[in-house]
């Protein structure tokens, strides 16, 4: 078995026991990246230079015993919606370019700390809106599972990267399910946190209120110890809580019995694709097996959450991306008439039209007349949803429910009816709006072959809880990646040695993906601009 | 004929407050610093930057709301108003719309007819913009991010008003409530002090309220008198002329005495206000209030009457004293150190009044220390040197803060009582004006005084008076 096929903690042994140097590792990631970008397309920047520079820095920090933890030395992979510091920072965007933050997110350092060597930056749908990752103005990223489909979003480039051993685990950001419905689809581990548990400071705001950053791994026991590392209370986000309880890997047992484990039938009715329901279902019997005690419930308010969430989302986003105009930073057109015309003109051609849908939606609901009727009776209804769900955590532990009702669609299906997609984040959007925890892990495939996700929601600040449910289902089987990712592994090193620091190889495909791509890749040569 | 009409005047007056930092980030707010030094992501409006309250703003909203007699809204909240403006770097500015700090407060002004109740309807907490500097010879503006985030209050009144004379009462009392809790120094021509007047006007005795306009751009306290005599005008010659005045807002040029049009109600913008989601309710306990109430410094109105039975000024004494905060200081650090109180308060008032208006300065001009100024009266009380000479030396003291021991003897300005040396110079005064010693053997008392002004200008003022007068006296009767 090759390194790339090890979990982080797994190689965060090897690398302590001095069976694998940092370095190694990061090499085979980015000669695993080589050969797999082409086809997936799950980074937005690769930093090359940067990631082999600092995996000396840190092996240097290991050896001299200044770094212990369990994640030293392993290398991971950003979404592009975090900050990073002197590292190019696009969010899937036009807009952002050229954007180079001066500093880097607080989820980051957090990492950094304790000795994380970032790879780069993971594509995502455009300012995390959207479902497939398609939306993404540097080209759609590909399910590694079967390259027609799309890996889900909008942490799609995350969720790719990892199951194609591009890295041993990443970073995402959920909004609305953005972290736990591509992991989904692409048969990985991620964790939505508790609201308030990672800080947001550097994280590019969607929707402030739902917004939390979470890992994306290959297993429970990963998800854990990056939990771990990244939670903390961060005087730069009023939002942060301080929480005593985030030793989550206390909470990796084996041991379920007596856990009780809610199925809400508003759940598993229509609508929900059935090989989805089965392999879910069976999965619940597994943690029956061992001790948990399982029964039926109404959640209720169900079909409230979509409208609630598309609201209240749009009406935060409309006004956290009001700050790309073209005056500081980012993309501004090149040509225009007075200040007026620069806002209009960069912001029509530097935003997709899934963000200047939204960014349309919100401005709408948050117009004089119709405030009331639709901002408030949003809030409304997101405490009602609360309200709900607390009264579901009276009788439970964890809820089970799916990440999407269905398995990962086939590339360029769900754009042409938004609409639809937007129905599609069904079973994880309440979970933001009750600000609770939510945890995928893969219980299984499709007839396709498609992974099929089973997501463990908890009550807030019961991360725990659903560590203990993930971590005792998967005892009972292995960790399996897509065969891609051992395809590539065995192609020989020398079959694509291109240049990595993306310009070269990346601009070679401006045409398909477009004039943003062309913009990017200009300006990183430091072209006509 | 003309018909009788009533103004009917509300205001909006913003004031930065005295803190150290920004209200959501660490800069400083330090004025005139080099464009975009005092800046930060947050204040800059990078992406992924988050606003975290200080502290200290919350307080000194507190502090004013309670002096002046507000309902606090225990839990307060922050919206974002929505526009785009490049002095504005997020394109929303933090500030309170739904639920502002404190609510229904008032102050009381005195007027000709009597002390009038001008009422409070809200004060908020929000923050300030950047500047625009546009080049005036490349096609461009820049953008200065200095003041964006410096914290202001704004505090709306009700439209109580009804003269600018009662606009002027009513700002002279919050400046100076402002300025006595050390909220802020309430500078206008500095812009930390800055006013808004809503202005409408009706037949007298009606009970509608007519269209109001609002009015910005006003520096002064002279440009508020005339801006609302001028928009008073207007609005009555516009109705006289059968006409409608429009809800708009203008702009009062007070070197033209002319206002124009910015935008009227219809141009008006949909700030699309929503709760902040980066900024957690702020939640204000009954004992972060009591700590606030028990901190409150002493007010103008204690300070009068203290004033009077502490130190035994007339009332007239006292009022002055206490018209700024810096005099108010001064009078006291002064007195502390010295022990005069009278003697301070006639240096403060007479000489430093005089020299304030000369300087085209206020009360928050004074920037001498206390220490000088206690020296100086020590030097006359001692008589090291006479008045004439002391009031020479105050204005060193008020120009660049002197000290006074040091400067009198440097510039050998000891009064003058060596009697010989008088005597001899008075001799020689008198031999040399036979005139005036003719004029007091004929019992003209005047002819004395010019012999005593003589010899006061010929020993260069340093002489002491008494004994000049004295010696002068005993002379002339020799001579007689």
């Amino acid at each position: 078995m090759g390194i790339l096929e090890l979990t982080a903690v797994e190689l965060g042994k090897w690398i302590k026991s001095g069976r694998v140097t940092v370095e190694e590792a990061v090499q085979a990631c980015l000669d695993q990246i080589k050969k797999a970008e082409p086809r997936v397309n799950a980074f937005v920047t690769i930093d090359e230079e940067g990631a082999l520079c600092r995996a000396r820095e840190v092996q240097r920090k290991i050896d001299r015993g200044e770094l212990t933890g369990p994640l030293a030395g392993v290398p991971v992979a950003v979404k592009d919606n975090l900050c990073t510091r002197g590292l190019l920072t696009t969010c899937g965007s036009k807009m952002l370019y050229n954007f180079i933050p001066p500093y880097t997110a607080e989820a980051v350092l957090n990492l950094e700390r304790a000795g994380a060597v970032v790879l780069g930056k993971t594509n995502m749908d455009e300012f995390a809106m959207g479902s497939t990752t398609e939306t993404s103005a540097y080209g759609e990223t590909r399910n590694p599972w079967n390259l027609e489909h799309v890996p889900g979003g909008s942490s799609g480039g995350s969720c790719a990267a990892v199951a194609v051993n591009e890295c041993f685990y990443a970073l995402g950001s959920d909004t609305g399910g953005s972290i736990r419905q591509p992991s989904s689809f692409c048969g990985v581990t991620g964790l939505k946190p508790t609201y308030g548990t990672v800080s947001r400071y550097g994280l590019v705001a969607y929707g402030s209120s739902l917004d939390q950053v979470g890992p994306v791994a290959k297993d429970v026991a990963d998800c854990a110890a990056v939990l771990e590392a990244i939670a903390s209370h961060d005087p730069k986000d009023s939002t942060s809580i301080k929480r005593a309880d985030t030793r989550f890997t206390e909470a990796l047992v084996d041991d379920v019995r007596g856990l009780r484990i809610g199925i809400p039938r508003d759940y598993f009715g229509e609508g929900l694709n059935p090989s989805v329901r089965d392999a879910i279902l069976k999965a619940v019997e597994v943690l029956r097996q061992k001790g948990a005690v399982v029964e039926e419930f109404d959640l209720s308010l169900v079909e409230y959450a979509i409208p609630a969430y598309y609201v209240i989302a749009s009406a935060e986003a409309s006004s956290n991306l009001s700050r790309f105009d073209g005056v500081k930073y980012g993309y501004r057109a090149s040509a225009y008439e007075g200040l007026h015309s620069m806002y209009k003109k960069s912001r029509s051609e530097g935003f997709g039209p899934e963000v200047k849908r939204r960014i349309m939606l919100g401005s709408f609901v948050l117009s004089s007349g119709y405030y009331d009727a639709y901002y408030l009776k949003a809030l409304k209804t997101k405490a009602l949803i609360k309200a709900a769900f607390d009264r579901a955590f009276a009788s439970f532990d964890v809820i089970v429910a799916p990440a999407s009702p269905d398995t990962a669609p086939r590339l360029g299906q769900s754009l042409c009816d938004p609409i639809q997609m937007y129905l599609g984040d069904i079973y994880t959007i309440s979970v933001n709006l009750a600000g609770l925890p939510g945890l995928t892990v893969p219980c299984g495939t499709d007839s396709l072959g498609l992974p099929i996700g089973m997501q463990l929601i908890g009550d807030c600040f019961q991360e725990k809880k659903l560590i203990r449910a993930g971590y005792a289902f998967e005892q009972s089987r292995c960790y399996q990646g897509p065969a891609l990712a051992r395809e590539l592994e065995r192609l020989p090193k020398s079959e694509k040695q291109r240049g990595l620091s993306g310009a070269e190889e990346k601009a070679s495909r401006a045409e398909a993906f477009g004039s943003a791509f062309k913009e990017r890749a200009d300006w990183m040569k430091g072209g006509s601009k | 004929m003309r018909k009788e009409y009533e103004t009917v005047i509300g205001l909006e007056v913003h004031v930065e407050l005295a803190t150290k930092t920004k209200i959501f980030c660490a800069c400083s707010t330090k004025f005139g610093g080099a464009p975009n030094t005092h800046t930060c992501p947050v204040c800059t409006g990078m992406p992924g930057s988050l606003p975290v309250l200080n502290k200290q703003v919350v307080e000194y909203a507190l502090a004013v709301g309670l002096a002046v007699n507000c309902q606090v809204n225990q839990h307060c909240k922050f919206d974002r108003k929505n526009y785009f403006y490049p002095d504005n770097p997020q394109n929303y500015q933090i500030s309170q719309l739904y639920l502002p700090i404190c609510h229904d407060g008032f102050v009381e002004i005195e007027t000709e007819g009597g002390t009038r109740r001008i009422g409070i309807h809200e004060i908020h907490m929000e923050e300030d913009a950047g500047k625009l500097i546009h080049d005036e010879w490349g096609d461009a503006s820049l953008v200065d991010f200095n003041r964006s985030g410096v914290p202001l209050i704004e505090i709306v009144s009700e439209p109580d008003m009804r003269s600018a004379q009662e606009v002027i009462a009513y700002l002279e009392k919050l400046r100076m409530t402002i300025q006595y809790l050390g909220a802020s120094d309430c500078r206008l021509q500095e812009g930390s002090m800055r006013a808004d007047v809503n202005l409408s006007v009706r037949e007298a005795g009606a009970r509608e309220m007519g269209t109001r306009t609002e009015m910005k751009n006003l520096n002064s306290f002279k440009a508020i008198a005339r801006a609302i005599e001028g928009e008073r005008e207007r609005q009555i010659e516009i109705l006289e002329a059968g006409g409608k005045v429009i809800q708009e807002t203008r702009r009062w040029d007070d070197n033209k005495g002319v206002s124009r049009a910015m935008r009227s109600k219809e141009d008006a913008q949909d700030y699309r206000y929503f709760p902040d989601p980066d900024l957690t309710p702020v939640e204000i306990g009954d004992d972060w209030l009591e700590r606030i109430r028990q901190a409150r410094p002493e007010m103008r109105e204690e300070k009068i009457i203290r004033y009077q039975k502490e130190f035994g000024l007339p009332p007239y004494d006292a009022d002055i004293l206490t018209g700024w905060k810096r005099l108010a200081d001064m009078f006291e650090e002064t007195t502390a150190l010295c022990g005069k109180p009278k003697e301070v308060s006639n240096w403060l008032m007479v000489e430093g009044m005089r020299l304030l208006k000369e300087q085209g300065m206020d009360g928050d001009g004074l920037s001498f220390s206390p220490k000088n100024l206690a020296g100086l009266i020590g030097l006359v009380e001692k008589n090291v040197i006479n008045r004439t000479v002391a009031k020479a030396v105050f204005e060193e003291i008020f120009r660049s803060d002197v000290d006074p021991e040091a400067y009198v003897e440097e510039h050998g300005l000891k009064v003058v009582n060596d009697t010989d040396a008088l005597a001899k110079a008075i001799r020689e005064i008198i031999a040399a004006n036979p005139q005036s010693v003719q004029d007091f053997k004929n019992g003209k008392e005047k002819a004395a005084g010019f012999i005593v002004g003589q010899t006061m200008r010929a020993m260069k003022g340093k002489a002491d008076p008494g004994l000049v007068n004295q010696l002068v006296r005993k002379l002339l009767e020799e001579a007689k």
